[in-house]
């Protein structure tokens, strides 16, 4: 048995507009695109065990999930690795999913806990989650004493943040990526990653001194190469 | 640096700073922060960075030949489970 090549959607509509659609507006919207890639109609086939429709989902959802890993543990082996398991276990669980909250923000926690999971495993081989979450000590911002600094007056460079990001201590990234970039509260996080509300609230701001001295102190383009 | 209020120098206020905020304390309204300009522009820069990663999502995109590689073992999953007692 063989899965075609993904397809890429027809539209960028998200899956669950259309799944909680009425059914005055996915008649409007059949009217105008083929019935077959409706989003709605696309996931109700994979969930029937269609594997093309599998695979227009993943196409759909990849750079999603894929981002979303590679943002959270920084090593584009590991995200490769974390995107395939989290496609398996999207595949395994298709038919639980029942429409009650979004597919993306299904998917998305589901993605989310694969990749916690990754790092309790990883964890118990190396050293806890919480000595994870607090890095050594030359890892650790600084303290900020002098003048502000003008960088930071103006516009963030993004591609400066985006690097900035990237090279954060796991812990630290973790975090930064899940509050202020996920949109997770404290106390999802908290839930996640089995720490206080306090913790999660400290390891921000930790976080973000640390990206504020490195948008201080970029570092020099010729080091990069 | 000392600062007057509540005796708490920069450097000692900022060590403060995370267990502060772990705690839940608006750290805006702090004496502290209302009567210095150095922290105050700290954690409006904080903020400003907060602000500015809302708005970065990067979208990366995954190796073409991933697909292949779920693809294989969702076949191969498909087949264990068909096989399994």
């Amino acid at each position: 048995m063989s899965y075609s090549t993904p397809v890429p959607p027809l539209r960028n509509a998200p899956v669950e507009a259309m799944a909680g659609a009425t059914a005055t507006a996915a008649e409007s919207v059949a009217a105008i695109a083929p019935s077959g890639n409706d989003p709605a109609a696309i996931l109700a086939r994979a969930q029937g065990g269609d594997h093309q429709a599998f695979a227009q989902l993943y196409s759909m959802h990849k750079k999603h999930v894929y981002s979303l890993c590679l943002h959270m543990i920084g090593n584009v082996a590991e995200a490769e690795d974390l995107t395939q398991e989290a496609f398996l276990q999207f595949h395994r669980k298709i038919g639980t999913f029942r429409g009650e909250s979004a597919l993306s923000t299904w998917l998305h926690r589901l993605t989310v806990n694969v990749v916690l999971m990754h790092l309790r495993k990883k964890g118990l081989q190396t050293n806890s989650l919480d000595e994870m979450m607090e890095p050594d000590s030359d890892q650790r911002p600084g303290r900020s004493f002098g003048a502000r600094d003008p960088v930071l007056s103006g516009a963030i460079d993004r591609l400066t943040l985006q690097r900035a990001i990237s090279d954060l201590p796991p812990g630290y990234r973790l975090i930064f990526v899940l509050h202020d970039m996920d949109g997770f509260e404290h106390n999802e996080i908290a839930t996640m990653l089995d720490c206080s509300i306090g913790n999660s609230k400290s390891q921000l701001h930790k976080a973000r001194l640390k990206l504020r001295e490195s948008l201080r102190n970029p570092p020099r383009q010729e080091a990069l190469k | 640096m000392r600062q007057s209020v509540n005796n708490l120098s920069c450097q000692e206020f900022q060590a403060r700073l995370p267990e502060l905020i772990g705690t839940g304390e608006r750290i805006a309204d702090h004496p502290h922060v209302q009567s210095c300009e150095l922290c105050s522009a700290l954690l409006a820069d904080l903020d400003a960075i907060a602000q500015a990663a809302r708005q970065l999502f990067p979208v990366e995109e995954p190796p073409d030949d991933l697909w292949k590689e779920i693809e294989s073992a969702i076949v191969r999953e498909e087949a264990a489970s068909r096989s399994a007692p």
